[in-house]
């Protein structure tokens, strides 16, 4: 019997050290019935396309609290693609100012959720995307 | 498809790796018809299984022994299988087992996958051992198993590896949980990991007293009782038995790895001087055809019964109207 589940890996590049809201969110698609893998703080970009390369995940979530989204979540994009992983889902969360959420979407990032989203939007929105591959 | 695909792993292509694990891991035809068409190309793998209970720093212990793996002069290539429980209510799961290996992302020849252990008890998932077959084929030279966070009788890991290394932390019992039967009479080689922390003397003197009373007992009667009585052993148990070194080690700082690794090293090749090495195959593979067949059968028989059947019976043993052996008798057909 085909048993698929959505893989998410849940990542926080950069420098910024809190990983709260990145937990809180691995832990609700835990309970979304998601196989989460979670890579912990302070990642580079390579590091983490690398995981998700290993992994094999319909899923890449990135937490960003330090102000470096612009530079950082291209370059993530861009090696998940050199990698062969243009299908991923790629999600942001954390202090993304509304000005800069228009270039994020243009680049690739699927959705940008900010501080007060409801867990449950973030798993119905994967769903609904991966159903749709 | 199925032939290209096993071309590239061979030749070193992650993606299509990465990609063969998910359709193993799926159950789906083409991940069967791959791990068949992969299964001449395996048997060359050591692997090595890590076990041990929750936090005692397996994930940690893993990561110190890729590193000084890959520091060996034949400059082998690593591959781990980290697994970790899947819940039980929702079906989900958090890997984090990853979040302790992070020295090796970029390294070409080291290759990490997580797995949820999607219900399966024993320690391991249903497609471990499968897994292990495809890093096996594609030319891994270890393969790490850690299995999921183990209490007392998670072993399933003993059938799978070739070296069974159990990790203990001070300060979990005394001597009594270290005489009962099941993981710590698993290991080839026990590791007491956090030994900067009180009571390292203590676990030491607990394990060496039970390790010397199984070594002794192991001299005589260990491999004629691990035989089923209807399956004499098919070749004479080893003549110099294998005694599990006891090793102190502070996974978090790398110290005691080099001991470790020769410990796994030095048990490779008492393991192929004694024959052991294919035994173990050998045992490996009589438990998996097992479990495989009961598998099989359970899945024909649930895609064949009548589920109104099934509803109406177990009601019946609900009433206390049939007794569950009477039920199995009628929907088994016997």
């Amino acid at each position: 019997m085909p048993n698929k589940k959505i893989r998410v890996l849940i990542a926080k590049p950069g420098l910024d050290g809190h990983d709260r809201g990145a937990k809180v969110i691995a832990r609700a698609l835990r309970d979304a019935g998601m196989e989460v893998i979670y890579t912990g703080l302070r990642q580079t970009p390579e590091m983490i396309a690398e995981a998700a390369l290993q992994e094999d995940v319909d899923v890449v979530g990135l937490s960003i609290l330090s102000g470096a989204h612009n530079a950082l979540v291209p370059q993530v994009i861009n090696k998940l693609k050199a990698n062969g992983q243009d299908n991923v889902f790629v999600f942001l969360g954390g202090i993304i100012p509304e000005t800069d959420i228009p270039q994020l979407l243009e680049q690739g990032v699927r959705k940008v959720y900010g501080p007060g989203t409801s867990t449950a939007q973030v798993s119905e929105d994967i769903c609904a995307a991966v159903a749709e591959r | 498809m199925v032939q290209n695909m096993i071309e590239d792993i061979r030749k070193g292509n992650r993606l299509a790796l990465s990609r063969v694990l998910s359709q193993v891991e799926s159950g789906s035809t083409a991940g069967s018809d791959l791990l068949e068409q992969l299964f001449p190309l395996t048997g060359h793998a050591h692997k090595i299984g890590i076990t041990g209970p929750p936090g005692a720093g397996k994930s940690t212990l893993v990561n110190a022994l890729i590193t000084s793996l890959r520091q060996l002069p034949a400059d082998p290539q690593v591959a781990v299988i980290a697994v970790d429980p899947t819940s039980p209510y929702s079906g989900g799961a958090i890997l984090g087992d990853r979040v302790r290996m992070l020295d090796l992302q970029s390294d070409p020849k080291v290759f990490i996958r997580s797995m949820a252990s999607r219900g399966a008890l024993g320690g391991l998932a249903l497609q471990t051992e499968a897994f292990s077959q495809v890093f096996d084929a594609a030319g891994y030279d270890f393969v790490l198993i850690e299995t999921v966070g183990a209490g007392q009788s998670e072993v399933d890991i003993v059938n799978l590896a070739h070296t069974t290394i159990v990790v203990d932390v001070p300060g979990l019992g005394d001597d009594i949980q270290s005489i009962k039967a099941g993981i710590l009479e698993i290991a080839d080689i026990l590791i007491i990991n956090k030994a900067d922390h009180p009571g390292a003397d203590q676990t030491l003197r607990n394990l060496r007293t039970m390790v010397e009373m199984g070594y002794q007992f192991s001299q005589s009667a260990k491999h004629r009782l691990q035989s089923p009585p209807s399956q004499p052993a098919l070749q004479p148990a080893p003549t110099t038995a294998w005694k599990p070194p006891i090793l102190k080690t502070i996974a978090v700082d790398s110290s005691g790895i080099e001991a470790l690794r020769s410990a796994i090293l030095k048990h490779a090749k008492w393991l192929k001087q004694t024959g052991e090495w294919e035994r173990k195959d050998e045992r490996n593979i009589r438990a998996t055809l097992a479990r495989q067949i009961s598998n099989l059968l359970f899945s024909n028989w649930q895609s064949q019964v009548d589920p109104a059947l099934m509803e109406t019976t177990i009601q019946t043993v609900i009433d206390r109207k049939k007794s569950p052996q009477d039920a199995i008798r009628s929907l088994l057909a016997l």
